[in-house]
């Protein structure tokens, strides 16, 4: 039976887990993309990091499947199921992102920093040879924590008809078809427990010793 | 010979306004060690991070070999003075031979180039290359760090070595240890050094000159032997503090000796 059914779903289930992870993939870019520089940015201007760590907080905190009610009448947006998906999870990534590129960064021992000045290191190179280096296992963290949040309300997205792993779990609810959720839970949790691994095994490899 | 430094009724106010440094005019000789003395919180470490810009003058000037450091780019005017602070302040992730050759490295010189550089200083602070160069900073102790930290500030090949407190964390052996080397580099590079110190035997025993700061301003600029000779009360309660220990321990015969026939 159990044969049958994968037989029957097996190619739907690996199409659904491949648009999974792209809509994950997506986000996670986006995310980084975003985050890491407005973290940086943020212990440039240390007075804006509370109001803007507030404002990721508060997204962090709106249900998904709200969060994807608000984005379906806007204009752009609404149009592609996809896009939805993706600025939904861009959104609950940025926090983790963000929170740990400033905390990583602000976390340096004040001396090295008070050094790095001293010698004459310009912004840049205090940036990318110091402080970054230094940071890189925390925003690692981050990115580790955000992109299992987004495998995770990545299942919400079939909501609005956004594809992904979820469509096999909502499927299997409507038609109380235990196998189908699990169709789709399974591969889920797979993929956040492998992304989880690897991050974790880069994060290890960057941590600086001391 | 125009002064290394030239502090000119300089005035440094904190953020809050408070005066930490209020008038202060003298001239730094070059090529001599000039020991900046003073209790906790007299300004002397504010004194010495006006000279490469770390804090600002909020009045007067600094001028560095005779150019004020205001109208200097503050990047290249770092990259001229060698800067060695009490922790030493060690790049954690970078390994000795990196750390003691980030200037060059900054500047864009050749890979073999700085190598080269980083082993021969690391074997003037008596750090064996072989040893030590690929080495991490928490690989080391506290005394072995500092040497580091004092191969990179030469790494750049100042004229000028500004130390805050640099044997301030060491343990006294150590610490003598790392003052007898100072003095043999010294010797071999010929630096202008502005030591800002609290122990006076140390000033006594580097310095070609002592300066003693009191509450932002300064009390006297002399060399030890006229230091130690001084009647300004501030100069005589700041000897009076040292050597207490041994003054009340040679008052007092040993056991052994009261002992003796």
């Amino acid at each position: 039976m159990t044969s049958g059914f994968l037989q029957q779903y097996g190619s739907q289930i690996a199409t659904l887990t491949i648009e999974h992870l792209w809509l994950t993939a997506a986000a996670m870019f986006f995310a980084t993309a975003i985050a890491v520089p407005a973290g940086i940015a943020l212990t440039r201007a240390p007075r804006y990091a509370p109001p803007v760590l507030a404002v990721a907080n508060i997204l962090q905190t709106i249900p998904s499947l709200a969060m994807f009610g608000f984005l379906l009448p806007l204009p752009w947006l609404g149009e592609r199921a996809a896009r939805i998906a993706i600025v939904a999870l861009t959104a609950y990534a940025l926090l983790p992102i963000l929170r740990n590129t400033w905390a990583g960064i602000r976390n340096i021992d004040p001396a090295v920093v008070e050094v790095a000045l001293a010698l004459g290191l310009t912004g840049r190179q205090r940036l990318f040879k110091v402080e970054l280096p230094l940071a890189a296992p925390l925003i690692l963290a981050g990115l580790r924590t955000a992109t299992v949040t987004c495998v995770g309300i990545a299942t919400i997205a079939a909501a609005v008809g956004a594809g992904g792993l979820g469509e096999l779990i909502f499927r299997g609810v409507a038609s109380v078809d235990n196998r189908l959720v699990l169709a789709g839970a399974i591969p889920a949790a797979l993929l956040a427990l492998a992304a989880d691994q690897l991050l974790g095994l880069v994060e290890r490899r960057l941590r600086t010793p001391r | 010979m125009p002064a290394a430094v030239e502090f000119r009724d300089l005035s440094v106010r904190s953020p809050d306004g408070r005066l930490i440094l209020d008038g202060i005019s003298l001239s730094i000789e070059a090529g001599a060690t000039t020991a900046i003395l003073g209790r906790s919180g007299s300004g002397k470490t504010t004194l010495l991070r006006t000279v490469n810009r770390m804090a600002e003058a909020s009045a007067g000037q600094v001028l560095v070999h005779g150019r004020n450091v205001q109208t200097m780019d503050t990047v290249a005017l770092r990259r001229g003075i060698g800067y060695v602070i009490q922790e030493a302040g060690l790049f954690p992730h970078f390994t000795v031979e990196r750390n003691v050759a980030i200037v060059p490295e900054i500047e864009g010189r050749p890979r073999a180039e700085r190598l080269a550089r980083s082993r021969d200083l690391l074997a003037a602070v008596d750090l064996d290359p072989a040893v030590y160069a690929m080495r991490y900073p928490h690989q080391l102790s506290g005394g072995q760090r500092q040497r580091v930290g004092l191969a990179r500030a030469l790494a750049a090949d100042p004229d000028l070595l500004l130390m805050d407190e640099p044997f301030g964390a060491l343990d006294p052996i150590t610490r003598a240890e790392m003052q007898d080397m100072l003095r043999g580099l010294l010797a071999r590079f010929r630096e202008t050094v502005l030591l800002v110190t609290h122990d006076l035997d140390e000033a006594l025993y580097l310095a070609d000159r002592i300066v003693l700061l009191s509450a932002g301003r300064l009390v006297v600029s002399l060399s030890p032997r006229e230091f130690l000779a001084s009647t300004y009360a501030e100069v005589e309660s700041y000897i009076r503090a040292f050597h207490r220990g041994e003054r009340a321990a040679g008052t007092r015969p040993s056991a052994q000796e009261a002992g003796a026939p």
